[in-house]
């Protein structure tokens, strides 16, 4: 039952994947998109991790989609081919995956069931039905320093952001935005 | 095997089935309520010419939108100007799974525990609302695309921006709920309300939600797009937003979509804030009468009733307030409600870890 689980949503998220980069209209991108975040949600529910499937629905599918559903409707790209015209990209990008994928498959295929992944799933077994919990007393004891460095990479990257939309405003009524970013940093 | 299944199976569409007509039933009441209520807060009567005192009103009203002409402006996108709508309604209505209506009781029968009063009490209820709320947007900002008409697209856009800024005040607000209560499963959320009133998390010690539920109260109104945020359907500068080009059976969909959300959060403020379907006062007055097999009928009409408390607040906010400015909504969203829902946090997480080392 959850192998059959697994291969539909594998080849749903395979699919919807490849209609992301394929299909013209980049609504229907997006929209496509939506579809595979559902599928990696319902692959977490397979593993009995609700918690990542409902924060990868929040997180993604609710935040991040939608803004570029309205940069893309703001910028009214209709069927544009300019950016269909990429395969020199898309190779550079395609041929190092594919020898991973082609490593990952020859060599790692044995390594898999007795190396990490047989650990993870014995420690499966023994995490509690609160899967949350689990979660969080991993994150803030185990992981807790590569947590905090991320959030700080998170909040330099906010800072960064905010710094650079308030120069433009500055830039107009200011006449000396230098020092008006000097003062904001 | 199959026939556990199967009577599992019958038993989760029973109850699906009555959730879904009580809270159809519930928008019919609530869309007579409020033209009700606005009436008498503007002295005047409201509907009064469909049956007795008007209360057939909103059969009228389903009939009249059932068989309106169903039209698709010319340029609009027609897949997803059908597909919108109904991306609208869905999310909401999944959000129901997860409220407990009454008692966190257990039946067995043939070896298959129910719970009659949720359909499925899963561990992180709460989170599960969330992540379909946020769908909703989805609806909305794409029937504003789909119809192919400047004042839909300005409607889905800043309906769009809103829904996102809220939804973080949202689920910030939620959090110092579950610092107190420990958990992300409605059901145990309003099992740690029982007992008197002051047990209630909107009350609670050691820290009261009371800054917590007026975020949430007030986000959640700009979330499902009522008066005083109601901009993404502002009539004096859009028409109607992003429906303005839907008729017929589509725009009964959005209709409907509005008034199930409304629902849905205000079941959720009452599950969280409220005690839910805790009376005030310990137990129930049936279990002392010693009918307590009864005391179900009792802990739903109080979940009825603070449910319905928190929606007529919905239609007085719309009867005293005037609609906000774009940038007031977007500096009240952002300056205001924020850092009062992480200050919340705060407090609240220090309160709980100093009366837990006393």
């Amino acid at each position: 039952m959850s192998q059959l689980f697994f291969v539909y949503f594998a080849g749903m998220i395979i699919a919807a994947s490849v209609l992301v980069v394929a299909l013209k209209n980049p609504v229907y991108s997006a929209l496509s998109l939506l579809v595979m975040f559902f599928h990696v949600a319902g692959l977490f529910i397979t593993l009995h991790a609700e918690f990542l499937a409902a924060v990868q629905i929040i997180v993604y599918a609710g935040a991040i989609l939608v803004l570029y559903l309205f940069v893309v409707m703001i910028l009214n790209v209709k069927q544009d081919d300019r950016y269909h015209s990429q395969w020199r990209i898309a190779g550079f990008v395609c041929v190092p995956l594919l020898i991973e994928v082609m490593v990952l498959l020859s060599g790692g295929a044995e390594t898999s069931t007795t190396g990490p992944r047989a650990a993870l799933a014995s420690s499966a077994k023994t995490i509690a039905p609160d899967n949350t919990l689990a979660i969080g007393q991993t994150l803030f004891s185990t992981y807790l320093f590569p947590f905090e460095v991320a959030s700080l990479v998170l909040l330099v990257a906010m800072i960064g952001a905010i710094v650079l939309a308030k120069r433009e405003i500055g830039e107009q009524d200011n006449p000396n935005p230098m020092v008006r970013t000097k003062a904001a940093e | 095997m199959v026939t556990e299944f199967g009577l599992r199976l019958a038993i989760s569409l029973t109850q699906i089935g009555a959730v879904m007509c009580i809270v159809v039933i519930t928008v019919l009441i609530l869309t007579l309520a409020e033209r009700k209520v606005l009436g008498w807060m503007q002295d005047r009567m409201g509907p009064m010419e469909v049956g007795p005192y008007g209360i057939l009103q909103p059969f009228a009203d389903a009939i009249k939108l059932f068989f309106k002409e169903d039209i698709v402006p010319a340029g609009a996108n027609k897949f997803i100007f059908t597909m919108a709508p109904i991306l609208c309604l869905i999310p909401t209505f999944i959000g129901f799974a997860v409220i407990p209506w009454g008692p966190n009781w257990t039946f067995e029968i043939n070896g298959v525990s129910i719970k009659p009063f949720v359909i499925s009490d899963i561990n992180i209820g709460i989170l599960y609302v969330l992540a379909f709320a946020s769908l909703a947007a989805y609806g909305i900002i794409l029937g504003g695309w789909a119809s192919n008409s400047k004042y839909s697209l300005l409607g889905g856009l800043r309906s769009a921006a809103q829904v996102i800024s809220y939804e973080l005040n949202v689920g910030l607000a939620i959090v110092g709920v579950l610092i107190l209560s420990g958990s992300l499963s409605l059901v145990t959320i309003t099992d740690a309300q029982a007992g008197w009133f002051w047990h209630w998390h909107i009350f609670a010690m050691p820290a009261p939600q009371i800054f917590a539920f007026v975020v949430y109260v007030i986000s959640v109104v700009a979330e499902t797009n009522r008066v005083p945020f109601d901009l993404p359907e502002a009539e004096s500068e859009l028409v109607a937003g992003f429906f303005t080009e839907y008729s017929g059976l589509r725009f009964a969909f959005f209709f409907l979509a509005e008034y199930a959300n409304m629902v849905l959060v205000s079941c959720v403020a009452s599950a969280l804030f409220l005690g839910g379907w805790h009376a005030p006062y310990p137990g129930t007055l049936m279990e002392l009468v010693g009918l307590s097999s009864w005391s179900w009928i009792e802990s739903t009409m109080w979940f009825a009733v603070k449910t319905y408390s928190l929606l007529f607040l919905f239609f007085w906010l719309r009867a005293t307030l005037p609609r906000l400015r774009y940038d007031q909504l977007m500096r009240f969203g952002w300056k205001v409600m924020l850092p009062i829902a992480l200050a919340n946090i705060v407090v609240t997480a220090i309160a709980v870890f100093i009366y837990q080392r006393i």
